[in-house]
Order: structure tokens, then sequence, then C-alpha cells
């Protein structure tokens, strides 16, 4: 085998390496180019949002309007609105998701019988493999105006029936316990493989100096899970100004009737790209969002750093 | 034997009851939907989705197989792209994690790296989809299918880090010796031994294409080239007969609700039949990916 030639500072150039590893770096040939053309070309093409775009030229042949587009986007009074929509929505979702996930974790850990543990694992998993097309025309089955049966126990308990096409405020309640019913599931295991991973001479310590079942998930369990609970909310906090495209088209489609409460950043540049084409939306929409999401990863990063050096993502 | 407490009882019955409940909610709608994908037009225009439907009848499947032309070449699509796609991307994926994982690279953390920053910061949907369609020519295509979803930052670290904790480097370093080329020793060493990650990673993936309707939304308007999601919503989102405004539908013979719950029962039937037995690969991708390096 050949050894690496070192410089005189004891580095190696990149010339250097890919000479003695040429085979290795092939290997690496197929994803970067890839990621070159599927998400570094793009990168390039965000300069589109300083353009006045027309297909033909193409990005790169359009002509440049400087602000025009941010201020078009911004005066439109969506900028707010959906940038709100977003922000809060991802932040409920992520506290449904962690306090949810955690919740069914450990009374899953608790329940004695394995045969229940088992098929409550598997039936609460079920969601995450259905897509959003299907799950949203159950949810509109099951919330139906006349037969649904939602509206059905509702009328037991003398409530007025609720019509989800037209009402925009039921979906700041329904979007996050869908996005529960979707994820749960997924983020039980996660928590629950954690919980399994615990020490268990804490808890015989805790059990033999007559903690309750209470105590002991008080002043054990739920520390330790911490590290756990503070990587997903790092992970979720990164990506707060990026919404699930996926549920929120499929759910709400184009319903202008619910928009001021459910339309979010995805949304907005989908609409505007797709249905009006209407680049210059489109693309300060997108603009904005890439740049407040970079930001908000490398400042949340960072403070993370400061803190605990061992939490950072990077 | 243990003496069991009263917290003991309180905690079983707590978790009994809760868990029970939401089991009860997460089966309830897969329960209606294949129940009442047997149910007569009349019956489901009149009372809805009924977990014992009211009139019993086969006419949606019926209908469905009259003319299995539309699902059936959706079907094909799915499965190829699916099929191609997880061959490509899981080949890919471990090669690329496994040159990561070699520490002969200097600049394999550069490399993971150039990786990496894409998450961090994207191009946004505007300009991926011009660049897509104007610069790339990948509209209607089924190549834009399969690529589009084919790589994932997250799937490539998560290999990396199983096959750096779960094979001794010292085995690499005796393959070497033993004049084993690079691609030798991934191919002959690393992927054999990386099977039980293979298998949780694939599959994740695989669901990642099965499930994928946003590419075809985004770059085909072709309709003989739909995958079966993308079929599905388009046939699913065709406005729906409210009960009031269609008293004379049921006198029509073609179905059209329970038609739809049959198609999302025929797109969806095999994942969900699948999914008993493939799930211990799925929770133990989910543990993989949660060991931190």
């Amino acid at each position: 085998m050949k050894n690496k030639q070192k410089n005189q500072r004891g580095r190696i150039t990149l010339w250097q390496d890919i000479k003695a590893n040429k085979m290795l770096y092939l290997m690496f040939l197929p994803a970067f180019v890839w990621f070159g053309v599927f998400r570094y070309y793009p990168m390039a093409g965000i300069i589109v949002a300083f353009k006045r775009f027309n297909y033909r030229a193409g990005i790169f042949g359009s002509p440049w309007n400087g602000f025009d587009n941010f201020a078009y986007f911004f005066k439109s009074g969506k900028a707010w609105l959906v940038t709100k929509n977003t922000i809060l929505y991802n932040l409920v979702f992520l506290a449904v998701y962690i306090i949810g996930a955690t919740l069914v974790a450990i009374l899953l850990s608790e329940v004695g019988n394995k045969i229940f543990r088992k098929l409550t694992q598997t039936i609460l998993f079920l969601p995450y493999f259905v897509s959003w097309v299907v799950l949203a025309s159950l949810v509109y089955r099951v919330f139906d105006y006349d037969t649904g049966i939602i509206n059905m126990i509702r009328g037991f308990f003398s409530l007025d029936p609720l019509n989800i096409s037209t009402d925009p405020k039921v979906w700041r309640i329904l979007l996050p316990v869908l996005y529960g019913f979707k994820w749960i599931g997924y983020g039980s295991i996660l928590f629950l493989s954690a919980i399994m991973g615990l020490d268990r001479s804490c808890y015989e310590a805790a059990e033999i100096d007559g903690a309750t079942v209470f105590q002991r998930i008080r002043y054990i369990t739920l520390p330790l899970l911490r590290p756990t609970s503070i990587t997903l909310i790092l992970l979720g906090v990164g990506k707060i100004m990026r919404g699930d495209f996926d549920m929120f088209y499929q759910l709400i489609g184009n319903n202008g009737l619910l928009m001021d409460s459910t339309d979010i950043i995805d949304t907005l540049v989908f609409r505007s790209l797709m249905g009006n084409s209407d680049f210059g939306m489109a693309s300060s929409a997108a603009f904005y969002q890439s740049i407040l999401c970079f930001v908000i990863i490398i400042t949340v990063n960072n403070l993370v750093k400061k803190v605990d050096e061992d939490s950072a993502l990077f | 034997m243990k003496v069991k407490g009263k917290d003991w009882f309180l905690i079983q019955i707590l978790a009994y009851v809760f868990l029970g409940i939401l089991t009860i909610i997460a089966l309830y709608p897969f329960a209606c939907l294949f129940t009442s994908s047997f149910s007569s037009e009349h019956a489901m225009i009149n009372y809805g989705m009924r977990l014992i439907p009211k009139e019993f009848s086969l006419d949606a499947y019926r209908t469905v197989f009259k003319r299995p032309e539309q699902i059936g070449k959706a079907y094909m699509v799915t499965i190829g792209v699916t099929v191609i796609g997880t061959g490509i991307s899981l080949f890919v994926s471990s090669m690329t994690a496994y040159v990561l994982f070699r520490k002969e690279l200097y600049y394999r953390n550069q490399l993971a790296f150039i990786l990496y920053f894409t998450e961090l910061f994207n191009g946004g949907l505007a300009s991926y989809y011009i660049i897509v369609c104007k610069n790339l020519h990948l509209k209607n295509t089924y190549l834009v299918m399969i690529l589009v979803p084919l790589f994932s930052v997250f799937n490539i670290l998560v290999l990396r880090n199983f096959i750096k904790s779960s094979i001794p480097y010292s085995l690499i370093d005796s393959s070497r010796i033993d004049g084993a080329s690079s691609f030798g020793i991934f191919f002959r060493i690393v992927l054999p031994l990386s099977k039980p990650a293979l298998a949780s990673i694939g599959l994740f993936i695989a669901l990642g294409y099965w499930n994928d309707w946003w590419t075809a939304m985004m770059f085909v308007e072709k309709k003989n080239m739909y995958p079966l999601q993308y079929t599905l919503y388009r046939m699913l989102s065709t406005a729906q007969i409210s009960s009031a405004a269609s008293e004379n539908a049921a006198v029509i013979n073609t179905p059209t609700e329970t038609l739809k719950l049959a198609m999302t029962v025929v797109a969806t039937g095999p994942i969900i039949f699948l999914y008993p037995f493939v799930q211990k690969y799925f929770v133990a991708g989910i543990t993989i990916g949660s060991v931190k390096e």
C-alpha cells in the first residue's frame, strides 16, 4: 500500500487525497453528482427572486428587477400571515409530537401484558405508513357534515355539527390532532427505545427505597429522556419555517374559505407557482423561507453549542 | 415475587384505558374504509362510512376490476419506480456511507459536510421547479419520479453510523493487506455485514417512493404516466357528492363514492397487508437512526 505523502506542515491537499484514494472518490461521485444537480444547482437558481422571470429566457437569462418581487410579496399582506401560521403550527406540532410520544412510550413501557403492548404499538404506528392522500379523504368522511361519526357523537351530546370544509377555526385544533394521529406512533417507538436503553439499576434502587411508579416516572424516566427530547426539539426548531406541505395541501387543497387560518409558506409558494404562474410571489416567498430557515438553524445550533457542546447538531 | 402496590394497578388501568382509546381512534378509520367499500352506493350516500354497512354490495369492486387499465397502469408505474428507485438509492447511499466511513480519506468530514449543508440551506421550490423543468428537461419523464426523491442525507448518515458501530476497522485493514480493493471491501464485506440496516433503510426508501404523489403533481402532466398515489388523489379530489344534492344518485347504477373507497383499498391494501410482517424492520430503522455517533 502506498503511504500518503504529507507536505511539510503535515497537511494533505485535496489533490493528494484524491490521488491516494482514487477508487473511494470515484465511489463518492454518484452521490456528489446528484447533490450537485438536485441541491446545489437550484441553490444557484435562488437568484430568480431578484429577477423578472420569463419562462423562455430561464432563470439565468431573465432580467434583474432588484427587490420588486419582495416589495410585492410584503405588500400583498400574505407575508406576515403565512409566517405566523407556519411558525405557530410547527411549534404546536412539535409540542403535540413530543408530549404525545413521551406519554405513549411511558405507558407502553409500564404495560404488563406483552401482547397488548405489541398490538398497541403496531396499530399506533399504522398511520405513519398511509399517505396523506388517503388520510385526508378519510378525515373528510369521518367529519362529514351529515353522516360523519364525529358529528353523530356531537349530535348525541346536543352540540352543533362541525363543518370542516367551511369553518377555518376548527382547523387550528384539527391540524395538530391529525399531526399527532400521523406521528405519535412513530415518535413513541423512538422514546420507547430510549426508555429500554436506560440503566435498570436506577429503577431497582428506587424500588428498594420504596418509590411509587409515579415517582419513578417523574424523577427517573422523564429526566433521563431529556437528551432525546432536546435533540428532537432542536431538529424541529431548525425546521420551523418549513411546513408539512403534504399534510396541508391534501387536507386544505385550494379551499379559499380556510386559507386565513391554514395558509403556510409552502402552500403559498406552491399556489403561486402552479396555480397562478406568479413567479415573483413564488420566488420571493421561497427565498424568504430559505434564508430565514438557514439563519434560524445556525442561530439555534450556536446557542446550543454554548450551553452543551454534545447536543449541537454540527 | 414482587408485591404489587396500589400505584401499580393504577398505572395499569391508566395505560390500558388511554392506549386502548388511542388504538381504537387509530384503527377506526381504516376499519371503516375497508368495510364500507363493500357497502352499496345507496347506503354509502345516505348513511356515510359505517363500520357495519347497512347494505352489502360488491358493485364498487366490480367497477374497479371491470376496467382495470387505469389502476393497473398506475400500479405498474409505482412498482417500477419503487423497485428501481429503491435499488439505486440503497446501493449508492450505502456506498457513499462507506466512503464517509473510510479513515484513509483525509477530507471525509468535508465530503460529509457537502452533503449535510443541503439540509441547512436550499434554493426553495420556485428555483427547484424551474431548474428541473427548464434546465434539466425532466418534465413528463419516468426518470423524474426516480431521481427527485433519490437520496436523503439522513439515510446516508444513518448508514454511516451503522457501519461505524458494527464493523470493526481492523477488518478493513486486514482486507487491504490481503489486497482487496476499496470497492471489493465494500461489496464483499461491508454490504453483507450491513444487511439489517439495509433492510430497514431500504423499506423506508421504498415507502417514500410508494407514497410519493408530490413529484408526479409537480413534474408529470401525462395521465398515463401517473403513479398510484397521484391517480388516487385525482380520483378522490373530484367533487364529493353531498348527500342532500344527490337524493337521486342512488338510482344510477355506477357507484362513485363506494368506488373511491374501493380504489383506496386497492391502492393501500398491499401496504397494510405487508405492514405486520415488515414492521419490525421499521422499528429497527428508527432505533438505528437515534444512535448518535
